[in-house]
């Protein structure tokens, strides 16, 4: 293929794939969570090309969040956390409001006072809790957000467990569901490290982000990228990607930022992801696992354990048998 | 959890739970029984004990027929079940068992007709003994079929899950044996029964303690009051059935017959409490996000540290 100029990922130039897609070559998503403003218009387009069912209709509380977590019915889902202090300050709780004991809801903060300027209107006396964290009056606060989706992984772990090949890399190495030979196990619902694949209720099928192969077919780039009006969603070839994302990273880092990548490199536990994040804290905070792995990289160890039991289960009932003639 | 900071979305789930529904763990119980018992019939078979091998060829044709509705059920699309069978995947503890349970159904269920026919006496043990054969696999494949997952207690238990599981089917296949067979022909089920709990119970242990604090989901919930039923029960059952011994009537028939009905409950109950922890350790995002954590800052993560 002929390298593209790295600005030319970007939408302002009309996107990277006017010329057509290259088959052969892994495309994927850079999303760089510093420059999501979370207006959702991911996952609006997501929803509308992909004709993705309604998700839910609740009232989390949780910041802005309504869509709660990517599923069979959100394939682009936009987090959003509120910090009152950046994580690595001392003291700095971070994250999403103080930690929890498992099994219960974590205790509320107090609501916070705070003395902030709303758009010229009076200086507000009370701003109520928001999950125990609330702007503090030197502005010591930041929010978070990021657009999550698919990861499209190396070693992708919904595909390797998929009984019935439904599950498929593409010319684009990108994963796929090809929805009329899935059975709906759910197998990949317990494979998948990230807890992104489901199955959708109203017809039993697996479903998930297809990095809009439709559309790549077509020389088109996947409709959440094109709708990103901070070009926080990029797509691409991976390896343009990739030096993008070092370029901005390292700018980050020298900025003062706690900037890192999230899938980037494949020597992690699912060899690296076609859908990669620049994050801002660390991934649990985003809800993203820390150190995924693909839990086929041990079943060499399972069926070996299974073979030892299978073969003392045969044992055991030869065993059962012997001691003479006597039937007692 | 104790008690160290996790760091969480809301305290939201990081895995999606299992999409799976109350079929899966009578499937794991019903194919251990029928893979357990066709290994008893096959060697009750060429041990001479022919009414111990016949009753217990019965159950394993039983649980062939049963266990491939129970997994149809279960899938989104029934419909499409055959889809299974369009590839063999290695990769896909699934689909290698889905290939397994398709040979050792046909193979379990045609011993059985061809016993009650009475017809090829020749074959008879032929097909007999290749049911035995895949019901070894049978018995213990579910337990790669649930650790092949990102499930965190599930995941984590890969070396002793195929332990409790063959246990557990061993011991299920003794008390049918039990149950079905004369007194008098069923001492083989009776010591493989009590040798089937003991390494059940030994598994589970083993397990707990190799998980460490994720251990925790089977104290707590549905999968703690699976985990304490299946314990109490194997655990008298096992007493039970060794104390009733050879006893034809009264007192130690009685014992004979509580302990293998014990020993069922034990056993169906314990694949309740696996089924049921996997559900809660997805649920819970700090069993996933702590121990990742822990080992990546110890420098035990899967990438190699900077």
């Amino acid at each position: 293929m002929t390298p593209l100029p790295l600005d030319a990922l970007l939408n302002r130039d009309g996107g990277p794939t006017l010329a057509g897609l290259d088959a052969g070559v892994r495309y994927g998503f850079f999303t760089d969570t510093s420059i999501c403003i979370g207006c959702k218009a991911c996952e609006v387009a997501c929803k509308e090309w992909n004709a993705v069912p309604e998700a839910r209709r609740a009232f989390t509380g949780n910041s802005m969040d309504n869509t709660g977590a990517l599923g069979a019915n959100a394939w682009r889902h936009v987090a959003f956390i509120e910090q009152s202090r950046a994580p690595q300050e001392p003291g700095g709780a971070g994250g999403t409001g103080p930690p929890q004991e498992p099994g219960g809801a974590g205790p509320r903060q107090e609501p916070v006072f705070a003395d902030l300027t709303w758009f010229g209107d009076e200086p507000q006396a009370l701003i109520p809790d928001f999950n125990g964290v609330a702007a503090a009056p030197d502005q010591d606060f930041r929010w978070l957000m990021a657009s999550d989706v698919c990861k499209h992984c190396t070693e992708a772990a919904c595909l390797e467990v998929c009984p019935t090949g439904a599950i498929f890399y593409t010319e684009y190495r990108t994963v796929v569901v090809q929805d009329d030979v899935c059975n709906g196990c759910g197998y990949c619902v317990t494979a998948c490290p990230y807890g992104v694949i489901e199955r959708r209720e109203a017809d039993g099928g697996a479903w998930k982000c297809t990095l809009c192969y439709d559309r790549m077919k077509g020389g088109k780039q996947p409709a959440c990228a094109m709708a990103c009006p901070t070009d926080s969603i990029q797509f691409g070839p991976l390896d343009h990607l990739r030096e993008r994302a070092d370029a901005r990273v390292g700018e980050l880092q020298e900025a003062g930022h706690p900037a890192r990548l999230y899938g980037r490199d494949e020597d992690d536990g699912v060899s690296g992801n076609g859908a990669f994040f620049l994050l801002l804290d660390d991934p649990e905070v985003y809800r993203l696992p820390p150190d995924p792995v693909t839990p086929t990289r041990n079943l060499k160890a399972m069926w070996t354990s299974a073979g030892k039991a299978a073969a003392l289960l045969a044992v055991g009932v030869v065993a059962a048998f012997m001691g003479g003639t006597s039937r007692r | 959890m104790t008690s160290s900071p996790v760091r969480t979305y809301y305290g939201t789930p990081v895995l999606k739970e299992p999409e799976w529904t109350w079929e899966v763990p009578w499937y794991l119980f019903v194919g251990g029984l029928g893979g357990a018992s066709s290994v008893m019939a096959a060697v009750a078979r060429r041990a001479g004990h022919d009414a111990l091998a016949d009753r217990a060829g019965l159950v394993a044709a039983g649980t062939a027929i049963a266990s491939p509705a129970l997994l149809i059920a279960d899938l989104g699309r029934p419909s499409r079940f055959l889809n299974m069978l369009r590839v063999f995947k290695p990769t896909s503890a699934m689909s290698v068992g889905s290939w397994i349970l398709a040979a050792y159904g046909a193979l379990a269920t045609g011993t059985g007709a061809l016993r009650v026919l009475g017809w090829f006496p020749g074959l008879q043990r032929l097909v007999e003994g290749a049911a035995a054969v895949l019901g070894l696999p049978m018995a213990t494949y579910t337990a790669v079929l649930m650790a092949d997952s990102s499930i965190p207690v599930w995941h984590e238990a890969r070396g002793e899950l195929p332990f409790a599981f063959s246990g557990s089917a061993a011991a299920s296949a003794g008390a049918a044996g039990i149950l079905l067979a004369a007194a008098e022909d069923a001492g083989p089920a009776r010591r493989l029964a009590v040798a089937g709990a003991a390494v059940e119970l030994g598994a589970m242990q083993v397990m707990e303690q190799r998980l460490g604090e994720l251990a925790e989901v089977y104290e707590v919930g549905p999968a703690g009051a699976f985990d304490k039923a299946a314990k109490g029960c194997t655990a008298a059952g096992a007493a039970l059935v060794a104390l009733g011994g050879a006893g034809r009537k009264g007192a130690r028939r009685l014992a004979s017959f509580a302990g293998a009905g014990l020993l069922l409950a034990g056993s169906i109950c314990h694949r309740w409490s696996v089924y049921k922890a996997g559900f809660q350790s997805a649920a819970d995002p700090r069993y996933v996000v702590k121990p990742q954590r822990e080992r990546l800052d110890a420098g035990r993560g899967a990438r190699p540290p900077a």
